[in-house]
């Protein structure tokens, strides 16, 4: 098959050449003879145990809505909108964090702790939880843990929750369409390659044979 | 009632297992018009059904966005399986580690695994004569080197001509041109006297048949290709051989025990369990074929035991599951500065490197006796769980494009320009090497362990020894010389001797082989050159339980090679009626 016509097939209904041979089809059928039970809808590419298994602990809830809410308020300080791009938040980083959390239970205690030291010490500060503060008060207390080298030994607590927070924000926002498009990744796609574009080529000429 | 279903036709073959081994072996006898039955422990598999596509997929399209704490390579990876299985244990002895991978699915491990196809060379068949250690193969490069020809024109593998010592030259496809940082490898390696060349890949840079496609560089092998551009065994092998009509598929299919005639001491056919339903059965044939996996292969044979053969079938010499041995491991990332703020198009290329670094120097000069080979990584890549993970690590440490230096870590809008910054600036390398066979690392059966079938399960014990470790410190030498040369710099810090050089753990580079090894002495081998048991005509095994050695090279063509030759073997033995 021809590289245009392995295309046209992608393109037109992702059969590829799934073959609808008897013998194929009886072999798969061998392995069907028995009915799912539990019925759960399974995505393409996810095993039975798999989708099972997301589909509960999309179910369950890790976050507490102040919780979530608090999240919300640090996603959208590390990433926010800008001229090129939308917000954490409007990526759906906080769900993601959410399911992460479930998902990855090693998170579940820096995550629970982190956020009530961020209140505790909001509160200390200006008598309020963190998400009632106001911008400026937010961005005070951020300014003290968001920078590793410089924060103060006593914020270092803060400092570890926030490159978590960071971190897992940056997860959640750049495997998204907004986060993909903003980082100018453009594969993923039926594609030819002939090396690099002649100008890269020229641009890192002393890097190159 | 406990009742066993018996298949009531005698198959020509049954063979048990379905990745490069199985398959092969399956392709060739069904088309030879042999009567096969095709047993597999996995579920049915075809990359270009919708059912089991992940390529193409985005990120989001998992909750995970593709993390690997589930799928070992993530959520889109084509490995139904991992180093862990749910009820099918195994152990280890004497405080060692070995770290088994297992895929259950049409085409095992063949639908993940890099398409690295190199052949071995003359050298690699003959160690011990150069090196004493070890033991030589019962056959040569000449025996294989048909095979070999013949796999690269049936399967499709892209490389270039270059009369390297000891690394043959295939009938190759057109490779595809280096990336930019691969453009940059290429000429740290002049700088440093180390080969950076063209890889060997199973990919299709051009149409080679009707029934497959051409490579349309999306990088995403891993996932198993729809158009069946790359080598998967399920899509290359399996479904094309089910397709002559000689081939019976039995999914979800354990085998317990290859069963035989208490007069004879010949394979009968094949005990199994079906996974899902959990019914016994058994299915006769006049010749079996094991190829399922070094690992699983060595377990059937050690659980099949009778009178006549008191420690396992094939094991009158005491040897199967001996000389377990997988390929050495350890790697290296680097940041490349002059890579920032790179102009952004689409590089995902195919699957894997485009260059690669053959083994370059002579042991003899070395302390250490065996080679290895360098895997390079790196690009502008699709976003994957853990994207811009660590950047407070480096943020603060380069300047930006104006020349600004900034405080590490941060928020906003000057972060996320950070990301920018660093997208596609960084490479890996990863060296895979030889480990000298070694009759103490070996599996053989727990005494009291058994897994949810009530098979017994297999124990490990494996060890690396100075020949493997001097290595891994060689390569952190290599990957150091190779990241300076590129003027990069090298990520964490190098191990040291208290980490043995960051060796990878036994079994996870997942080459593991060795465990029924072929030899003209019925005393210390397993299976004949033809990868004939022989303590039983009938018995064959075409994984890549039959090598002698490993070489510094991925087995997969030679599993190919080898199981062919096999096959070749049965069809011209039943011919002649010796089997």
């Amino acid at each position: 098959m021809k590289r245009r016509d392995s295309l046209k097939a992608l393109t037109l209904s992702s059969l590829g050449l799934a073959g609808m041979n008897p013998q194929v089809a009886m072999a798969e059928q061998r392995e069907l003879e028995s009915p799912p039970e539990t019925p759960v809808k399974i995505p393409g590419g996810r095993q039975k145990e798999e989708a099972i298994r997301d589909a509960r602990l999309m179910k369950e809830k890790f976050f507490t809505a102040p919780e979530l809410a608090t999240v919300k308020v640090l996603c959208d300080i590390i990433i926010p909108k800008d001229a090129k791009s939308g917000s954490a938040s409007e990526a759906g980083v906080p769900a993601f964090i959410e399911f992460i959390a479930k998902d990855m239970p090693q998170n579940q205690v820096p995550l629970r702790g982190g956020l009530k030291w961020l209140d505790i010490e909001s509160n200390k500060r200006f008598k309020k939880i963190f998400t009632l503060c106001s911008k400026e008060q937010q961005l005070q207390i951020v300014d003290d843990i968001a920078y590793p080298e410089k924060a103060k030994p006593m914020y270092s607590q803060g400092v570890a929750f926030f490159n978590l927070m960071r971190n897992l924000t940056a997860s959640g926002f750049y495997t998204t369409r907004i986060g993909i498009d903003d980082i100018g990744y453009v594969g993923n796609t039926p594609n030819v390659w002939e090396g690099p574009p002649a100008d890269v080529i020229k641009q890192y000429e002393k890097y190159i044979v | 009632m406990f009742e066993i279903k018996e298949q009531p036709a005698v198959f020509d073959v049954v063979i048990i297992g379905s990745g490069a081994g199985g398959g092969m072996a399956a392709y060739q006898l069904a088309k030879a018009g042999a009567k096969v039955a095709l047993l597999e422990a996995g579920g049915y598999f075809d990359p270009a059904d919708p059912k089991y596509i992940t390529q193409l997929k985005w990120p989001w399209e998992s909750p995970r966005r593709g993390a690997g704490n589930h799928r070992p390579f993530g959520d889109f990876d084509a490995a139904w399986g991992g180093w862990e299985l749910d009820g099918e244990p195994y152990t280890r002895k004497s405080g060692t580690q070995f770290d088994w991978f297992r895929s259950r699915m049409l085409g095992g491990r063949t639908n993940h695994w890099g398409r690295i196809s190199l052949r071995f060379g003359p050298k690699d068949f003959k160690r011990k004569s150069i090196d004493g250690l070890g033991d030589d193969w019962p056959i040569g490069y000449d025996d294989v080197k048909p095979y070999y020809d013949q796999v690269d024109k049936l399967i499709g593998v892209f490389g270039t001509i270059e009369n390297m010592d000891n690394e043959p030259d295939g009938i190759f496809l057109p490779p595809p041109k280096p990336r930019l940082h691969e453009l940059f490898l290429q000429k740290a390696g002049k700088k440093a006297n180390i080969p950076v060349i063209p890889s060997r890949l199973s990919i299709l840079t051009k149409p080679i048949n009707d029934q497959r496609g051409v490579c349309f560089y999306c990088s995403q092998c891993s996932r198993s290709c729809q158009a069946y551009a790359d080598f998967s065994s399920s899509s290359v092998l399996v479904i094309p051989a089910v397709k002559t009509g000689n081939v019976t598929l039995i999914n979800n299919a354990m085998a317990r025990e290859v069963l035989t005639d208490p007069k004879t001491g010949l394979a009968t056919g094949v005990s199994y369990v079906d996974r899902n339903k959990l019914t016994e059965h058994t299915i006769k044939g006049k010749v079996v074929v094991l190829a399922a996996s070094a690992g699983e292969s060595a377990r059937l044979l050690l659980n099949s035991k009778s009178e006549r053969h008191p420690n396992g079938l094939a094991n009158s010499s005491g040897v199967v599951g001996r000389y377990l041995h997988d390929s050495t491991g350890a790697s290296r990332g680097a940041f490349l500065p002059h890579l920032m703020d790179r102009k952004r198009y689409n590089e995902d290329g195919v699957g894997g490197m485009h260059v690669y670094t053959p083994w370059w120097l002579d042991n003899k000069k070395l302390d250490f006796p065996r080679g290895y080979h360098i895997e390079y990584g790196g690009g502008m890549g699709m976003p994957n769980y853990g994207f811009g993970s660590g950047i407070e690590a480096m943020n603060g440490k380069y300047p930006t494009a104006a020349g600004v230096m900034k405080p590490a870590g941060g928020y906003g809008a000057s972060l996320k320009e950070d990301y920018r910054r660093f997208y596609g600036a960084y490479i890996g390398m990863a060296g895979r090497g030889e480990a000298v066979p070694n009759y103490d690392n070996y599996a053989e059966i727990d005494p009291t362990v058994v897994d949810k079938y009530g098979i017994p399960v297999l124990r490990f014990h494996y060890k690396w020894t100075d020949y493997e470790i001097k290595q891994a410190k060689h390569m952190h030498d290599t990957f150091e010389e190779i990241i300076h040369s590129l003027g990069g710099v090298a990520s964490g810090t190098k191990p040291g001797a208290d980490t043995n050089y960051g060796i990878a753990a036994p079994g996870r580079i997942i080459h593991e082989v060795g465990t029924v090894r072929m030899g003209d002495d019925p005393k210390t081998s397993v299976l004949n050159k033809y990868s004939q048991a022989h303590d039983a005509k009938n018995v064959f095994v075409v994984d890549g339980g039959s090598f002698v050695s490993q070489a510094d090279k991925n087995p997969t063509w030679t599993i190919l090679a080898l199981s062919w030759r096999a096959s070749d073997y049965i069809i011209d033995q039943t011919k002649k009626k010796n089997i």
